[in-house]
């Protein structure tokens, strides 16, 4: 069968769609439920009513995030199933457990906790009806950590036997796959991310409303918290990228050797800024290289041997027989890149922003703003102009989106750097679709799911930008009192309720 | 009784959850179309399951999960061989919750009806091939030696499965509708009961002969009694509704639907798929499930998660146990 169209072929592209649109919302969904549930911690305990405010605009943009991300997740606990029927049954026994987890556990929370919160205002009493945001930003993690350990078992598997009998691989140690270092340092690095991009998000957001002078009390507390956010996230992410990398390099070769493009082992190894080669000759035509620093992202010091594409193929051939174990290196070495750089551009930003608009820290006395005013932004001793400024505003504004795109390519990386393996050193690709279902039905689901998503795009983001223009709302008396009996107070029984679908 | 048993028990008690939660809330959306009579009456529907329709889904999502980690065979059979049904399952679970979370976002007339439509058909379809996937699950379907389907779509639409699918359609309508009685205030009320009693009595008559034609193929003695438990259980349910007991016409229907899918899957036990070219190519709980360490953790999971979840969903029900009516409804968009 023609390649392009083949099922393998097929089943790829709808994973790869469904999942990156999956998880558009989901780092979002993950970040922005903390900050919520921070910023309504901040009412509770002080009262502030700027702060309420800020939950009921974050936590509206939250709910209108995370309700994709609820729905497009339903099709990755079935997909397994669906296009993957031979994965599922080799690897079910160890897979299906960390999914199990994560639905009986996680998606519980999440799902009961946020209709509590949704519908709880007027419901619940303070404090309840605080703790059930809480519970759905854990329910996020938890859920999180599940489905990325078993991932990491994809990547690295562990805590298994192959059953030859049976023809598949068992679980021997479960808990070995939920606190495997690629688990946890895959868990840290997708968190770190996941506030990298809330913090974006709520830094465009605040800096569109601070640019136009606009709800100024609640984008100031906004923006603050979104630098926070953004710098610590950003730095994590750094941090933890680092070690996945090392990770990555003892346990996956080949996908950090096409991540550099470096066709040939070398010692030291550089990293390499800018190449453009010959895939099929297995060499670079054009490279820009820094010398010694890609033997530091290995092994942490500037002489180690590195080895190359070539030299990895060559010692899997060796170990897994006659076959072609690169990746689509291209892709490899830009996903790789633009992962790095679009997440590191949001950091700068981030980091930038902080020290313009810090409070104290070596600002002159004159240049100190109250609540309602907007934050001067001044870079040493001065205020920057207000084409500077405005420059600064416009630029957080236009990188809400760039950790998004990071997100995206670093799973693009990951998961077709592993390639031609679903469960590295175990499994390909090729051995694990279904073998009952035919190219017509993949191409109707693979068709469905993209033209559905789309339309559902639009849709979402048009609600986004509607919401995010609006900006913060009024608030009414039953905001500002809520109930102190379980079930709401019974003072008028025909009152409206404070949220309806 | 081994463990792969008692995971055949807990996925049908996981089914069975899923079929009690979100049959009433699947029902509710049908109800958007054949009971309101106007937007605001639409509304009260839609916010009587507001706050717990997205728990309901989640033991569908449960489900899928402990049956890959205990039964993945099943799973990979189940869901490669139906895969166009649950593909158009997929697409209006996905409209649907979009649908609800999305609908009063905006205050344009166009936008909120389109999304009413679309929650009347996610509603009504969903409740309808979940019937018809389950009708081909009890009766068998054509599966190869290595339990590959090897049938068609067309083959997954014979008649004793689409009267499957209409059970599961009218009986949750039914339950939609007692439950809709039990959560509403005022005239919405008094014409859901007089509703409950129709769809009960088609519900009556179509269950009845599913369940006698699903007893005389492969029935015994314990879905005999499953049988006739769920007959009674509905009478009764009947009854209640015409009594103007709500709370208990809603437990009976619940009843229902618990003695009902008891019966397909005690008729099923020890088969979980089987195989109509070949009694040896059934998948059954023997050469469906996982190996005994992960049965035995997926069983600590159960044990420990399941009584939480039941006590903190049960939580939310009592929380929002008030009445609705029109008057509740706020003119607002949000």
């Amino acid at each position: 069968m023609d390649l392009a169209l083949a099922p393998e072929t097929l089943a790829r592209w709808q994973f790869g769609i469904t999942t990156v649109y999956h998880f558009l919302f989901v780092p979002l969904t993950i970040s922005l439920a903390a900050l919520v549930a921070g910023l309504q911690t901040a009412w509770v305990r002080t009262e502030k009513e700027k702060y309420l405010r800020a939950t009921k605009f974050w936590g509206k943009l939250f709910l209108i995030n995370i309700a994709m991300g609820v729905v497009t997740g339903i099709v990755q606990e079935f997909q397994f199933g669906m296009n993957w029927s031979d994965y599922s049954r080799f690897v079910g026994d160890v897979f299906g457990a960390p999914l199990a987890f994560e639905a009986l556990i996680a998606f519980f929370f999440e799902s009961t906790f946020i209709g509590l919160w949704i519908f709880g205002w007027d419901r619940l009493p303070k404090k309840i009806h605080l703790a059930c945001i809480w519970m759905v930003s854990i329910g996020t993690l938890l859920s999180a950590y599940f489905i990325l350990a078993a991932n990491s078992w994809m990547q690295h598997p562990v805590g298994y036997r192959i059953n030859g009998e049976k023809g598949r691989a068992e679980l021997t140690d479960f808990w070995l796959v939920l606190t495997q270092n690629t688990t946890l340092n895959q868990v840290f690095h997708s968190f770190s991310a996941a506030f990298l991009t809330g913090g974006a998000f709520m830094v465009g957001i605040a800096a569109f409303h601070l640019m136009r002078k606009k709800h100024i009390p609640v984008m100031r507390t906004s923006l603050r918290l979104g630098l926070v956010t953004l710098a610590v996230g950003g730095l994590f992410t750094a941090i933890s990228g680092d070690t996945l990398g090392k990770v990555m390099y003892e346990q996956q070769p080949m996908k950090m050797a096409a991540a550099e493009a470096l066709w040939d082992g070398e010692e030291p190894a550089p990293f390499s800024v800018f190449a453009y080669g010959d895939v099929d000759k297995g060499h670079n035509e054009v490279a820009l290289e820094i010398p010694g620093l890609l033997s530091f992202l290995a092994h942490s010091d500037f002489e180690s041997y590195v080895p190359g594409i070539n030299d990895t193929n060559e010692a899997l051939q060796e170990k897994f027989g006659p076959g072609d174990y690169k990746p689509i290196v291209p892709v490899a070495y830009w996903g790789f890149r633009w992962m790095i750089g679009f997440g590191m551009a949001s950091f700068s930003v981030g980091l930038l922003g902080l020290w313009l608009t810090r409070k104290k820290f070596f600002l002159p006395a004159a240049y100190r703003t109250g609540e309602d005013e907007v934050p001067h932004l001044v870079l040493l001793k001065k205020p920057l102009g207000s084409r500077l400024t405005r420059l600064y505003w416009l630029a957080a504004v236009w990188t809400t989106a760039f950790p998004l795109i990071a997100n995206a390519w670093g799973w693009i990386f990951t998961e077709m750097g592993r390639q031609p393996w679903v469960v590295y050193g175990v499994m390909r690709t090729e051995d694990a679709v279904s073998p009952g279902v035919s190219q017509a039905e993949v191409i109707t689901s693979m068709t469905v799911f993209t033209l559905l998503y789309a339309v559902l795009a639009v849709i979402e983001v048009r609600l986004l930008v509607k919401y995010v223009k609006a900006g913060p709302p009024e608030l009414s008396d039953s905001d500002l009192n809520p109930p102190t009996k379980l079930g709401g107070d019974v003072r008028d029984a025909d009152k409206p309720m404070a949220f309806s679908y | 009784m081994e463990l792969h048993d008692v995971w055949f028990v807990l996925i049908a008690v996981l089914w069975t959850g899923y079929f009690f939660l979100e049959g009433f809330d699947f029902g509710v959306g049908v109800l958007t179309r054949l009971l309101a009579r106007n937007r605001a009456e639409k509304r009260v529907l839609i916010n009587t399951i507001g706050p717990v329709w997205d728990g309901n889904e989640v033991w569908l999502l449960t489900a899928g999960g402990a049956t890959f980690a205990a039964f993945p065979e099943w799973y990979a059979t189940l869901f490669s061989g139906f895969y166009l049904p649950l593909l158009a399952i997929l697409i209006c679970l996905i409209v649907r919750g979009v649908a609800f979370e999305y609908r009063a976002k905006r205050p344009e007339e166009n936008w909120q009806r389109n999304w009413e439509t679309a929650i009347f058909w996610t509603s009504l379809l969903p409740a309808f091939l979940w019937g018809v996937a389950f009708g081909n699950i009890v009766r068998g379907v054509r599966l190869d030696a290595d339990f590959e389907y090897v049938g068609t779509v067309w083959d997954l639409l014979n008649p004793y499965a689409l009267l499957g699918g209409l059970v599961t359609l009218t009986l949750f309508t039914f339950h939609g509708t007692v439950f809709t009685a039990l959560k509403t205030v005022g005239d919405i009320r008094e014409r859901a009961r007089k509703l409950a009693l129709k769809v009960g009595l088609v519900t009556a008559v179509l269950a009845l002969v599913f369940l006698l034609w699903t007893q005389v193929e492969s029935g015994d003695g314990a879905s005999l009694v499953a049988f006739g438990v769920a007959v009674a259980s509905l009478v009764a349910a009947l009854g209640a509704n015409q009594a103007g007991r709500e709370g208990w016409a809603f437990t009976l229907s619940g009843v229902t639907i618990v003695a009902a899918v008891a019966m397909l899957f005690l008729t099923l036990f020890p088969n979980v798929m089987p195989s109509t070219l070949d009694p040896e190519w059934s998948l059954t709980v023997t050469n469906a499930s996982s190996s005994p360490y992960t049965l035995k953790i997926m069983t600590w999971l159960a044990v420990v998660a399941t009584p939480l979840v039941l006590l903190y969903q049960g939580w939310t029900y009592w929380v929002f146990r008030k009445r609705i009516g029109t008057q509740h409804i706020a003119d607002l968009v949000h």
